[in-house]
């Protein structure tokens, strides 16, 4: 049965803050709408959706404090939900964005049964529906495949199978693409589409980048940080009125996407010095027989942009690791040529000594709290120049500067991992560049960032490669691919794809050109 | 041994033959079998008893569906401990009896030889039981049993399954936390600097991990776990004819250690 909701001066804040998540929000959804729900980052759009799910506790034991009412069916959303879990049958069912954190159970079967458990329902009507929401949403695994072994996208898809074989009358669907590849998401958005057809449930959808999703929806919601809703109405009509402020906010709205400034001189035809090459390079991960990727030989250039693409599980992450001089290539060679490697006790990579590499290669993670290892963000920003023996007060010099190129000066003094998401990732990119590194790698530098963030980004790689700095990024964004690339190696399966396109036929080579 | 291999290798899914009587057994069962046995061993500390045991255990391995490489590629961590541990008894053990074997103050007599192989033993003898079943026993299985058999809370049981499951995405985070210090130039000041490293990864790790867990909880939550006590389970755990046999064989294994030790005039209850 699709649901109502109704908000009346509703307002959440968590008990570790002192500002409020969001504040007298008024808002109906009548059942069977679907409402996009955008706001800045931090504008507590996931607080929402918590709340609706019946998830937020502002009871004794309670993780903060709540004012107004929250009414899901005319039920506060907190008893409707224990008042479904009783009957058998959920209201709300809550998809989120991290596809590694929601999967609950080792094998796919029992992962989609866990709901229907907790809801009580007789052990034998389970696995009927467990096998029918696993059709439904195109699910190719059977019920004892382990969910260790799927991809991003897979287990976003199993996870919805978890929440559609409670039949819920309310879809909550938090940002559940933003880690996908364009496939898996497209894939998603399909299957979304078919089940709110199937249904007719009502469905609450928060997500940045608004293009995809728009034909879906029937209308848009903004929401303010700290406040209510600020803007309410059929998309067009707010994505129009309100369409520049959004995107200023960080919202992906079509017509004000973030435009890369050109670059002068356009693509370089010809390129810098040489700095390192991959000849035939395989890379295998611990624990795995097969090689992650096999066969790739390319050449960065300084003042070149290489971008690795392809889908989840093509191995692109692996490449990245053995080019920044991580991981130990299985087969063929990673060379430093003199421009980078000049001092170094050896011309490979992964055999110079920690503080040899950091001067040289800078790496960026996919996430960025993997890099932090200092208290304050100031800290963090020195420790890089500190490793590689420069004074403490030119360190402290290196990280007040790029703290103010990056728009970091304020929370100089705050911990790195109290940022925001947008904020961590600049921090991180940040660090890389600390010591000056000649080559820079990213992974996924723009995977769930806001359009802000993005455009931010892209700044700083234009500006990097025009001062010299050789750039390989793994990235499934094909805007940033547009705005940076002058090379593009396409893997698939493991394996440089016959299909790459270099932009210049300079590099990298491909096998097939190789063999011509 | 690196941890994103030890936790497979110790909590993995049988590598064994998953189809043997003992592999097959209801997991409380097994867990039976162990209590029984470890609980007869801890009685006392003497060889006859512990070899006795571990003698019957080594005869029933062919029943857990277990071959001697995977044995021993589980069993590492209980010899690991069992050897070092007999050996420490029988240099710095109680003297007594003749001496065999002396290195100025070292000495290893005839009493204290004794009792380094009957501790030698009994770790064994306790361990393996909890081998086989770790390695013959899903977790899932497990948990399944222990919610539906012995009545464990299902909150209690459920939590930690699925924090077990965290552990392999955790073991890949360690993994990343670990190349991205290389890239910042940390670990090769000598033991102190890398030790300081290390700690700072393990805050790391925390860090990650109760953000990942505070994610699990929510994703579980929003389908319905914690809110009632209520709940069926899809998986239904039963003992049936074989898991009393099984129990009924670890009774026999304590049984017969036991009189074998009291037979002996070894036996000596422990704290008398």
């Amino acid at each position: 049965m699709p649901v109502a909701v109704r908000a009346r001066g509703w307002g959440w804040r968590h008990a570790t803050r002192s500002a409020w998540a969001l504040r007298g929000v008024d808002l109906d959804v009548a059942p069977g709408e679907r409402v996009l729900l955008l706001g800045p980052s931090g504008s507590g759009k996931s607080t929402l959706l918590a709340g609706l799910a019946g998830l937020l506790d502002d009871g004794p034991d309670g993780t903060g404090e709540a004012e107004g009412e929250l009414l899901v069916d005319g039920l506060p959303a907190r008893r409707a939900r224990s008042a479904a879990v009783a009957a058998g049958a959920a209201r709300t069912g809550l998809l989120l964005q991290d596809p590694l954190a929601q999967t609950v159970l080792a094998r796919c079967g029992d992962d989609v049964a866990f709901g229907l458990e907790n809801h009580a329902v007789p052990a034998e009507l389970i696995w009927p529906r467990v096998a029918a929401a696993m059709a439904g949403v195109g699910f190719r695994h059977d019920a004892a495949h382990l969910t260790a072994h799927l991809s991003g996208g897979e287990r976003q898809r199993l996870a919805l199978a978890g929440v559609l074989a409670l039949r819920p009358g309310l879809l909550l669907l938090d940002e559940p693409t933003a880690m996908l590849d364009p496939d898996g998401a497209a894939l998603l958005r399909e299957q979304v589409v078919a089940v709110l057809a199937a249904t007719g449930a009502t469905c609450v959808l928060v997500e940045h980048r608004v293009a995809p999703w728009v034909g879906l929806v029937d209308r848009v919601v903004v929401v303010a940080a700290g406040g209510g809703v600020v803007a309410d109405g059929s998309p067009a009509e707010v994505l129009g009125r309100r369409g520049a402020e959004l995107a200023a906010g960080g919202v992906w709205v079509p017509g004000h996407l973030p435009a890369a400034p050109p670059r002068p001189g356009g693509r370089r035809p010809g390129s810098g010095d040489a700095l390192l090459t991959a000849d035939g390079v395989a890379v295998r991960r611990p624990g795995l027989p097969a090689p992650a990727v096999r066969d790739v030989d390319l050449t960065v250039h300084a003042g070149r942009a290489t971008c690795v693409v392809g889908p989840n599980g093509s191995g692109k992450s692996s490449l990245a690791l053995a080019l920044s001089g991580l991981v130990a290539p299985a087969a063929g060679e990673v060379r430093a040529a003199p421009a980078l490697g000049a001092g170094a006790r050896s011309p490979h990579p992964i055999r110079w000594r920690p503080r040899d590499l950091v001067r040289r290669i800078g790496t960026v993670f996919q996430e960025p709290q993997h890099q932090f290892v200092a208290r304050t963000c100031a800290e963090e920003l020195a420790v890089g120049p500190l490793r590689t023996g420069v004074a403490p007060a030119e360190a402290v010099r290196v990280a007040g500067e790029l703290l103010e190129r990056l728009g970091l000066a304020r929370l100089a003094r705050a911990n790195p991992f109290t940022l925001s998401g947008g904020e961590q990732r600049r921090l991180s990119v940040a660090t890389a560049l600390a010591t000056r590194p000649r080559f820079l790698v990213l992974d996924e530098p723009t995977f769930g960032q806001d359009a802000r963030t993005w455009a931010e980004l892209v700044a700083l790689l234009r500006a990097l490669l025009d001062e010299g700095t050789g750039v390989v990024a793994v990235t499934h964004d094909e805007a940033l691919v547009d705005a940076l690339a002058d090379d593009i190696l396409v893997l698939r399966e493991g394996r440089p794809a016959a299909a790459s396109v270099p932009m210049t036929p300079v590099t990298p080579v491909t096998p097939a050109e190789r063999a011509g | 041994m690196s941890a994103e291999r030890l936790v497979p290798e110790l909590l993995g899914p049988g590598r064994g033959d998953v189809t043997a009587p003992v592999a097959r057994a209801n997991p409380v069962a097994k867990l039976g079998v162990s209590v029984v046995v470890s609980f007869v061993l801890l009685l006392t500390v003497d060889a006859v008893t512990a070899g006795t045991a571990l003698l019957l255990e080594l005869l029933a391995l062919p029943w857990c569906g277990l071959g001697p490489g995977a044995l021993l590629r589980r069993c590492w961590v209980i010899l690991a401990g069992a050897l070092p541990a007999g050996l420490v008894t029988a240099v710095f053990g109680v003297d007594g009896g003749a001496r065999l074997v002396a290195l100025g103050p070292l000495t290893v007599t005839e009493g204290s030889s004794t009792s380094g192989i009957a501790i030698a033993l009994r770790i064994l003898a306790i361990g393996l039981p909890g081998v086989v079943l770790l390695a013959t026993t899903d977790p899932t299985d497990l948990a399944d049993a222990l919610g539906q058999i012995l009545r464990l809370p299902a909150r209690f049981v459920l939590s930690a399954l699925a924090a077990l499951r965290l552990f392999g995405v955790l073991a890949q985070e360690w993994q990343a936390l670990t190349h991205a210090r290389r890239a910042r130039g940390l670990g090769d000041d000598g033991p102190l600097g890398r030790a300081r490293t290390v700690v700072g990864q393990l805050f790391a790790l925390l860090v990650l991990a109760i953000r990942r867990g505070t994610v699990l909880a929510t994703a579980m939550e929003s389908r319905g776990f914690g809110a009632s006590d209520r709940r069926t389970w899809a998986r239904p755990s039963r003992l049936g004819r074989g898991d009393v046999l099984l129990l009924a064989g670890g009774v026999a294994v304590g049984a017969v250690a036991t009189a074998a030790g009291v037979l002996a005039g070894t036996w000596r209850l422990l704290l008398t």
